[in-house]
């Protein structure tokens, strides 16, 4: 934190030292771009967020040379602790003697919703990079936030379409009783109707769950050839895990699709596992020699490959900053102006569009995971089967937001 | 629903194994409690330790020391790490609980809240929250044709291994002289020691038994569950209400009420999942409302 003040104090007398008065100052809010890092620092989300995305937003400022227009660019990461009330706490604070411009991350989607909008009365900025509830981007949207990775809909859309094409009709669904869960089957049921698919029941368990064995027996025993797992994080793994004790969805006639699942969630379960799954991803840090070298920096630091959340904030941090040169100020409507005009294409988001509602359009990842024998080093755990077109994946404009129709 | 009598009998096992489960982590809740007087909210950190022990002894201990290829396996772990786990509760035992005996339960239950809050947050810290995973014993890899199902050798293992270890303990706490001193020592201290048996050292490794019953059920679940700091919590809720239905402080009352809720829980799964975890504690209200002191517990 001092090194933070003291570095900002030494940027503003610098830029006050060399600056006409026309720079900086006044194109620059408070002489100093400050980004927030807001996510779970300890708690189940903290190993596809956390430490690492701060890490992910400096890679990004080291690269832009660590000022724009002249003013230094701060970064500053706290905890929320997944709750939304802490976070808005915090967000609150940061807009209002923190300097703070632009806050990203957000892996509890309550706590983005909860800040989006002070942010909107604050007239700062927002970025999902982790956050992946569509309320986001249908009736909660709002003018100065942008989904920067991805949605629930993109992810469970970009599995069911890869399945139903290889003629698995039938599904069947382990859900996660609450919001999420419901939302994510929700998403999913319709892709596969849609697609002449049918949904031949739901089971849906206690969140968090521990045994998911009678579940999965269920499902396996329902004959459907996709077992879908509408769930996140350990009640993903926990019910992969107990499935392949019972052998369950280890042969061509039932498969099991976690419509959630990050690169830390298989590196937990293990490629014996795991393999043969597929799963949606909006980046995969071995694609190709851009992500690579993103990679490869990102590793030196942390010692671990970046998640699809944490390389979200390397570009959403990047591409904010961009916009802020691009626009000629840092001011909130003109910067989210900008972002919306560029096409984004770095290490990680590729052919990006920013939607009027928030959503960033863009390619995603069909993966499935590899069997032991082929993967070659810690993290290489993908195949990369397809590069899904983000007007494929991503949902279409929802009339629930305003913003839509405006345009 | 419509559902085979094949299907039916898959479900009630996989109950049964939950019961099991719960039955050992019950019964340790259950000794703790009914012969020290303390509410031992450390039960749950204590099941996560032996689970994360285990872990580390297959896969991290030897390159730690630099010898890759040394590892505890499973069968030498079961027996080791309860131990160690037992261990380190007899020394919060002794440092710390032990000041807290003459006071109300409630200091009881904050200080080992508060200790198994540091316990989670140390392998948080240590070991992120992802968690990790821990592969069966080759002997016991594999399903087993029971007729009805493949039900995996390892589950059955530990069904059988579990209602050993049940109804071992209940023998030695109900049916042997030590059980019988164990029980003399809560009730009159004093006297007892008159007897010449050193009854502090006998309360401590009381403690630790109860312990070690919960780093039992930790190896036992470590290739079965994600190893993460947060097991044990999840767990511990239900374990809790297991006890309080059962009667607190009744060893077999805890055993029989742990198995039986993990059936009722399976079935609650098959007929309707939504509130397979709200039946346990919608069964514990009932029971406090009819026998406040439990099924199996006395009024005092």
């Amino acid at each position: 934190m001092q090194k933070h003040l003291l570095a900002g104090a030494f940027g503003v007398s610098l830029a006050a030292l060399m600056a006409s008065p026309s720079l900086a100052a006044d194109k620059i809010s408070d002489n100093v771009v400050k980004i927030g890092i807001l996510n779970d620092l300890s708690g189940i989300y903290s190993d596809f967020t956390g430490k690492g995305s701060a890490v992910a937003a400096q890679i990004a400022i080291d690269e832009i040379g660590g000022k724009v227009l002249g003013a230094p660019i701060e970064l500053i990461a706290a905890d929320h602790q997944n709750k939304p009330d802490i976070a808005a706490n915090l967000a609150r604070e940061w807009f209002d003697q923190g300097k703070v411009d632009m806050i990203a991350d957000f892996p509890t989607s309550s706590t983005a919703l909860a800040v989006m909008e002070i942010a909107k009365q604050k007239n700062r900025i927002t970025m999902l990079s982790a956050g992946v509830a569509m309320a986001a981007i249908t009736d909660k949207c709002s003018p100065l936030n942008a989904q920067w990775m991805v949605n629930t809909y993109a992810l469970a859309a970009g599995t069911a379409k890869a399945l139903l094409k290889e003629g698995k009709k039938s599904w069947y669904f382990v859900t996660a009783d609450y919001t999420f869960g419901h939302s994510l089957e929700k998403d999913a049921a319709a892709v596969v109707e849609a697609d002449g698919g049918k949904v031949l029941g739901t089971s849906r368990h206690p969140f968090p769950g521990g045994d998911f064995s009678s579940f999965m027996l269920k499902a396996q025993s329902s004959g459907a050839q996709v077992i879908a797992l509408a769930n996140a994080g350990s009640d993903t793994i926990n019910s992969i895990k107990q499935a392949a004790e019972y052998g369950i969805g280890r042969n061509d006639k039932q498969v099991i699709a976690p419509l959630l699942a990050y690169i830390t969630d298989v590196k937990s379960l293990g490629l014996a596992k795991a393999q043969d799954m597929y799963l949606t991803e909006a980046f995969y840090w071995d694609f190709d020699d851009r992500s690579r070298a993103f990679a490869e920096k990102y590793f030196a630091k942390m010692n671990r490959m970046p998640s699809a959340s944490q390389a979200a904030v390397y570009s959403a941090t990047l591409s904010y900053l961009k916009a802020i040169d691009g626009a000629g100020t840092d001011e909130a409507g003109a910067v989210m102006a900008k972002l919306r005009t560029m096409t984004i294409d770095d290490a990680v988001i590729r052919n990006g569009k920013l939607r009027a509602d928030g959503a960033l359009v863009h390619d995603m990842l069909l993966l499935q995971v590899k069997k032991p024998a082929e993967s070659k080093r810690d993290w290489d755990f993908y195949n990369v089967k397809a590069v899904l077109k983000g007007d494929d994946v991503f949902p279409k404009p929802s009339d629930a937001c305003p913003l839509n129709k405006a345009g | 629903m419509t559902m085979t009598l094949q299907a039916f009998m898959a479900q009630l096992t996989i109950g049964l194994i939950g019961g099991c489960f719960y039955a050992m982590l019950s019964m340790g809740l259950a000794i703790i409690f009914g012969l020290l007087n303390i509410i031992n909210f450390t039960h749950g950190a204590q099941f996560m330790m032996a689970a994360f022990l285990a872990w580390i002894g297959l896969t991290q201990l030897g390159p730690w020391l630099g010898f890759p290829s040394f590892a505890i396996n499973f069968w030498v772990a079961l027996v080791i790490v309860p131990l160690v786990v037992a261990a380190v509760g007899m020394v919060i035992e002794r440092a710390l609980l032990r000041r807290l005996y003459q006071l109300d339960h409630l200091y009881g239950l904050l200080l080992t809240f508060g200790v198994a809050l540091v316990m989670e947050g140390g392998f948080r810290y240590a070991f992120g929250v992802s968690g990790q995973g821990y592969e069966p014993p080759e002997l016991l890899q594999g399903p087993f044709d029971v007729g009805f199902m493949l039900l995996p050798k390892y589950r059955i293992f530990v069904v059988v291994a579990s209602l050993l270890i049940c109804f071992g303990t209940w023998y030695l706490f109900e049916r042997t002289k030590l059980g019988a001193y164990l029980r003399a020592g809560t009730e009159n201290p004093k006297l007892l020691q008159a007897f010449g048996i050193n009854v502090p050292v006998m309360i401590t490794l009381t403690y630790g038994f109860g312990v070690a019953l919960a780093g039992i059920a930790g190896v036992l679940a470590a290739p079965i569950m994600q190893i993460t700091p947060l097991m044990g919590g999840n767990l511990l809720n239900i374990v809790f209400a297991v006890v309080v239905i059962g009667g607190l402080g009744s060893i077999l009352g805890s055993m029989i009420t742990g198995l039986s809720l993990g059936l009722i829980e399976g079935l609650t799964k098959v007929f309707y999942p939504e509130a397979s975890t709200v039946v346990v504690f919608v069964i514990m209200a009932l029971v406090l409302l009819v026998r406040p002191a439990g099924l199996f517990g006395r009024e005092v």
